[in-house]
């Protein structure tokens, strides 16, 4: 069943991934071009989903939109990963009352979610891709400072870091040596599911125009832009969201089987 | 107990000092100068000067914070720079509309949750618990706002049953009122659940394993009652605290949502006011917001002590 999870995740993940990559090399057709063709077609050759409201050709952006999502998706949560990770390793060799200080400092940013925060940055800064990128990161900050901390801390308490360090293994070579490689699934699965809210968010900044700008493809503001022609088009509205939907199930079910992969346990609960 | 609750209303207050340093700060980061964007190109040295002046912006940083919170805990949030309006006035009337959106939409989640939860636990080895489980997940990856869409292609553009956007206030017509809101509601509601099942689900089968469920189910109970009866107030605590949680999301969801049915609402004055650079009232709807996150987690927080009573000794819970 576990396996199962992984394995519809990874090929939805390969999906979206492959779109991404095929998009660099081949569209088939302009995807920017405007009225290159007669707009609002309905499915049929050689516009396979038809056209937009602007004459372009619906599965030239669906390909290029992926890059958007992937794009934002990486960036944020590299920016997560490498503030939060060594933050977590570091708070979990804390004293309690200063982890404590830590720990509620996390619980104010959760009444940022990473929406609210990309909207608040874009007011200062203008809306764009970077904007984005950095209100998601930032915003996913915790919830790996805090998955790190939690297991770094259960790995401090074993007893091979206690034999490590009565060798006279310095603190920091234990934390890389030690620890690092023992709450990396953790971190693995925690960037899994950050990824795939990563695509959410950025989905629907695009669609309240803050996020991606309208020249470049993205899933979100196609969406935005089929809502104009609901009356005459609905069919247009299906493909970026079905698009959205298959890349966040696709990261979601490979965080979840990679949790239940890496630690049987928690299978039965989680 | 006294003083579990004190402790929580004192972080809760920390809470409401940092977020307002942080929302201060970030909407002061305005590369340029503000009172220029707002008057336009064609502004004279002179113009722009006495505009910052009446904005309050020649003075110094500490003394602009002070003089917004001052304004705010007496209930003015300022005037919006653009229209010269009081913020109050324009975010008064609009508290409802969001205010109605989020918490239906919170209610709806919470009863289409806790059944579907309490079956996937009950059921978790056979068909009902799959499928369960399986809607969730696929309900997790569907933005609100293309369900929105969707909803809107059948049921209003489809089948005609209801209006496609719009608002109309509940005084004035209590049945246009929920008719305008059942879309918006339902949108924000289904993908709001999805997420919440999972926790249900979770926080039903630890109960499950306990041994008070299983002498319930030893003398002769259903699993249902048992649930029912033992589960409900044993899981509470992890649900309240995941509902609090919860609602951070639904307020950004209804924020979305109130763009794709053109709500008055509080998001779609936060995005208008976004996009003409009038960040005074961008900062009076985003503290607004904070605020009401902050607010419920204290008062989960809080709620626990009632819930479960082996918490009222604990200092630091």
């Amino acid at each position: 069943m576990k396996r199962l999870e992984l394995m519809i995740g990874g090929a939805l993940v390969g999906l979206v991934v492959a779109m991404a990559l095929v998009s660099f090399v081949w569209t088939p057709f302009d995807p920017t071009a405007v009225l290159s063709a007669p707009p609002l077609q309905r499915p049929g050759w050689p516009h396979v989903l038809g056209t937009d409201g602007m004459g372009i050709d619906i599965a030239s952006r669906l390909l290029v939109g992926a890059r958007s999502a992937l794009y934002v998706g990486v960036i944020a949560v590299g920016v997560a990963a490498l503030v939060g990770v060594p933050l977590g390793l570091l708070t979990a060799q804390l004293p309690r009352a200063a982890a404590e200080v830590v720990l509620r400092a996390t619980d104010i940013m959760y009444a940022f979610p990473a929406l609210l925060l990309a909207i608040l940055f874009a007011s200062a800064l203008g809306g764009s891709t970077e904007t984005a990128m950095a209100a998601i990161g930032i915003a996913s900050v915790p919830a790996f400072l805090r998955v790190t901390r939690a297991g770094a801390v259960t790995v401090l308490a074993s007893d091979f870091v206690l034999a490590a360090r009565s060798c006279g293994t310095s603190r920091p070579a234990i934390t890389v040596r030690h620890v690092l490689p023992n709450v990396a699934p953790l971190i693995g699965v925690q960037a899994s599911v950050s990824f795939a809210l990563a695509i959410l968010a950025e989905a629907a900044l695009s669609y309240l125009g803050l996020g991606t700008p309208p020249t470049t493809p993205s899933w979100g503001r196609m969406l935005l832009d089929a809502q104009t022609f609901l009356f005459s088009d609905p069919l247009q509205a299906w493909w970026p969201g079905v698009a959205i939907a298959v890349a966040v199930l696709g990261f979601n079910l490979v965080g979840d089987g990679l949790r239940d992969f890496l630690d049987p346990r928690l299978a039965e609960v989680a | 107990m006294l003083r579990t609750i004190g402790v929580r209303l004192g972080v809760f207050a920390l809470g409401l000092v940092v977020a307002s340093v942080v929302i201060f700060a970030i909407t002061q980061a305005l590369p340029g100068d503000i009172a220029r964007v707002l008057l336009g190109d064609g502004a004279s040295a002179d113009q722009v000067a006495a505009r910052r002046a009446q904005l309050g912006l020649d003075r110094p940083l500490p003394e602009q914070y002070l003089a917004w919170v001052g304004g705010m805990v007496r209930g003015d949030f300022g005037q919006s720079w653009l229209s010269g309006l009081p913020v109050r006035d324009l975010i008064g009337p609009r508290v409802g509309v969001t205010a109605w959106l989020a918490g239906l939409g919170l209610l709806l989640a919470a009863a289409i949750a806790l059944p579907l939860g309490a079956l996937a636990a009950l059921k978790r080895r056979r068909w009902p618990g799959f499928l369960t489980s399986a809607l969730a997940q696929v309900g997790m990856a569907v933005p609100a706002f293309w369900a929105g869409i969707l909803l809107v292609v059948v049921f209003a553009i489809g089948l005609r049953w209801l209006p496609a956007n719009g608002y109309v206030p509940l005084r004035s017509d209590p049945l246009e009122w929920a008719s305008h809101l059942v879309l918006p509601v339902v949108s924000l509601g289904l993908v709001q659940a999805a997420v919440l099942i999972r926790y249900v689900r979770s926080a039903f089968l630890e109960v499950l394993g306990e041994d008070h469920f299983r002498t319930a189910r030893s003398i002769g109970w259903t699993p249902w009652r048992a649930l029912a009866r033992h589960g409900l107030r044993n899981a509470a605590v992890s649900l309240v605290t995941v509902i609090g949680l919860q609602l951070a999301s639904v307020l950004v969801g209804a924020i979305v949502i109130e763009r794709v049915f053109v709500l008055p609402g509080l998001g779609s004055l936060l995005l208008t006011s976004v996009i003409s650079n009038d960040l005074v009232v961008v900062r009076g709807i985003v503290m607004l917001l904070v605020l009401a996150v902050l607010l419920i987690n204290a008062l989960v927080d809080i709620s626990y002590v009632f819930i479960d009573p082996r918490l009222r000794t604990g200092a630091d819970r």
